[in-house]
């Protein structure tokens, strides 16, 4: 049975999943980086959802500093692949306490995300597992591993934040 | 109407080529089904019964290792009715049997048998194998295929893109390379040409990628400079290369080739000293590893190796994965970490190439005059080198060039 404290913690870490995916819509790259723990994963795993990352290739396995890394490559203006920015639109459903220990949450969430640049328009799917932890009071993602629908076929460029 | 080898000058071709859906059609046939084409590599399948989906050209082919040993490429393709006979990306097995009507085949091909046989009293057998690859062969470990039952060597079509492939396998202790950290597939809307030709354009890393140069503080940029002593070299038979030693050797440092010294790879150099002798590790280790582009699809790029298939004239896929170097655990940790910030779909590298051949696509699509792409870049100073290779600076298309005249040559044939 859910508690009304639990109701209050999953309408804050809905919030939370909700503000990030707007960032990343609207392209606010420093404020989405400023969602991640110092130690933050950002992991986008290829062929499959369960690989071993650390033997397999992934489309992306940031650590902390590519996460920054990849920021900062926006911010030169001169990523071509996002200049102009892909338009994006998504919506983000499912989303479920899995876990609470101490002060981490882990989240899941679906998201489908609509992209439209020169391309032309592109419809990503994903099931999205988080590790959220409460640091000085706020909700930051430690750990986002997004599972692409389509990981294993042969992608276009995903140079959003995804 | 004008043919596919009229559209190709001395410095210049003409935009069709890349987007003319006959012309792709012709090149099927012409290149991807009869030069030799790289399909794996045998560390992907290294025992008996393993073994892998590939592709050559459009198709799906499996790349067996049978009990024997022997690499085998077969079509995955029913010989009964055209299922496709093996949904599974990788295993182990000796037959394949395909789950419409149960044929099984054995993993040479052969067909081993079908239920209810008296249904085909009369039949040959011996007819009814999987179609496969007429020619199988390897050098250092790289599978190639050809349609073509018969015609030049593997070793013949390699050429001097042998050396390249040498000095490649040189750089790992023990001699070889591997292929085993899985592959990504990055999709585009182009023709597979402005792939090729761009993996060995000296001209725009400091245009494309200036971004990631920028913030990473690479050294990359420079090589492909005004100022770079390297050169770019067109090594015949449509193999070209960016040979970076001339700027690497100048330097002087080992393993400064990777934007790293020997001090944070002690393994690795001491594994190196003790299989190559102290002088000859370190000038290899200064060296580094190539940059070549093997006719038609076979990219080696310092640490990555990519496989460029075709799918239409406008559309291309990139396989692409970590190279590893047999026994040499700490390089190769780095060589997947630095291969899977680059390249991919959401690479810092690979992502604003595959822009720019989107945008090539788009841009010869329908284009009205001027309809040429001009290449003559650096014409007026090509020259031979010592071992009479057409090069010229580092930032010259003498590379697209000479994958030009190799094309027109193969279009030209009957």
């Amino acid at each position: 049975m859910i508690e009304a404290q639990d109701l209050l913690l999953i309408k804050e870490i809905e919030q939370f999943v909700y503000r990030e995916a707007r960032l990343q819509d609207s392209h606010e790259y420093d404020a989405w980086e400023a969602l991640w723990t110092d130690d933050g994963m950002y992991w986008i795993p290829a062929n499959g959802d369960d690989i071993d990352p650390e033997s397999q290739m992934s489309i992306i396995y940031d650590n902390r500093s590519r996460i920054a890394l990849r920021i900062k490559q926006f911010h030169t203006g001169k990523r071509h692949t996002q200049t102009p920015r892909s338009r994006l639109c998504r919506v983000l459903s499912n989303v479920e306490l899995l876990e609470s220990t101490g002060n981490e949450y882990r989240v899941t969430a679906n998201s489908m995300i609509f992209e439209s640049n020169a391309r032309g328009d592109t419809i990503w799917g994903a099931r999205t597992e988080y590790l959220l932890r409460r640091e000085s009071d706020a909700l930051k993602m430690a750990k986002k591993k997004v599972m692409l629908s389509n990981n294993d076929k042969p992608l276009y460029t995903l140079s959003f934040l995804v | 109407m004008v043919t596919a080898s009229e559209m190709v000058r001395a410095d210049s071709v003409h935009g069709a080529l890349y987007s003319d859906e006959a012309i792709f059609q012709a090149e099927l046939e012409k290149i991807w089904y009869r030069t030799w084409v790289y399909v794996g590599h045998v560390s992907e399948v290294p025992k008996p019964n393993d073994f892998v989906m590939k592709v050559l050209g459009p198709q799906q082919v499996l790349m067996t290792r049978d009990r024997n040993g022997e690499i085998n490429l077969l079509l995955n393709r029913c010989a009964h009715r055209g299922n496709q006979l093996c949904m599974e990306q990788k295993g182990n097995r000796s037959s394949f049997t395909c789950p419409y009507h149960g044929w099984t085949f054995s993993n040479t091909g052969q067909l081993r048998g079908f239920p209810f046989a008296n249904g085909y009293d009369g039949a040959d057998r011996s007819k009814l194998g999987l179609g496969h690859v007429p020619r199988v062969a390897q050098y250092r470990g790289f599978v190639f295929g050809s349609f073509a039952a018969e015609g030049p060597s593997l070793e013949v079509h390699l050429g001097a893109a042998r050396g390249a492939l040498d000095r490649l396998c040189e750089t790992s202790p023990s001699g070889e390379v591997e292929i085993t950290a899985g592959f990504l597939q990055h999709r585009a809307k182009s023709n597979w040409k402005f792939l090729v030709e761009n993996e060995t354009d000296g001209y725009h890393p400091q245009f494309v990628h200036a971004s990631i140069f920028s913030v990473a503080k690479s050294g990359i940029g420079e090589l492909y400079g005004p100022q770079s002593t390297a050169v770019a070299r067109d090594l015949g038979d449509g193999h070209t290369e960016n040979d970076l030693r001339p700027e690497f050797r100048r330097i002087g440092k080992p393993m400064n080739w990777f934007g790293t010294n020997a001090e944070r790879l002690p393994e690795y150099v001491a594994r190196m000293k003790a299989a190559y002798g102290e002088e000859k590790a370190t000038q290899i280790m200064i060296d580094g590893t190539p940059h070549v582009m093997i006719f038609p699809n076979l990219f080696i790029a310092e640490i990555q190796i990519f496989v460029i298939q075709p799918l239409a004239a406008n559309e291309t896929v990139q396989h692409v994965t970590a190279l590893q170097f047999k026994d040499a655990p700490d390089l190769n940790r780095r060589l997947r970490q630095q291969t899977m910030g680059s390249v991919g779909p959401a690479g810092f590298l690979l992502a604003d190439d595959a822009e720019m051949y989107e945008r090539t696509q788009r841009g010869v699509t329908g284009a009205s005059k001027p309809e040429w792409n001009y290449l003559g870049r650096g014409l007026h100073r090509e020259r031979r080198d010592e071992d009479g290779f057409l090069v010229g600076d580092a930032t010259d298309e003498v590379t697209s060039r000479g994958i030009w005249r190799h094309y027109r040559s193969l279009m030209e044939a009957g």
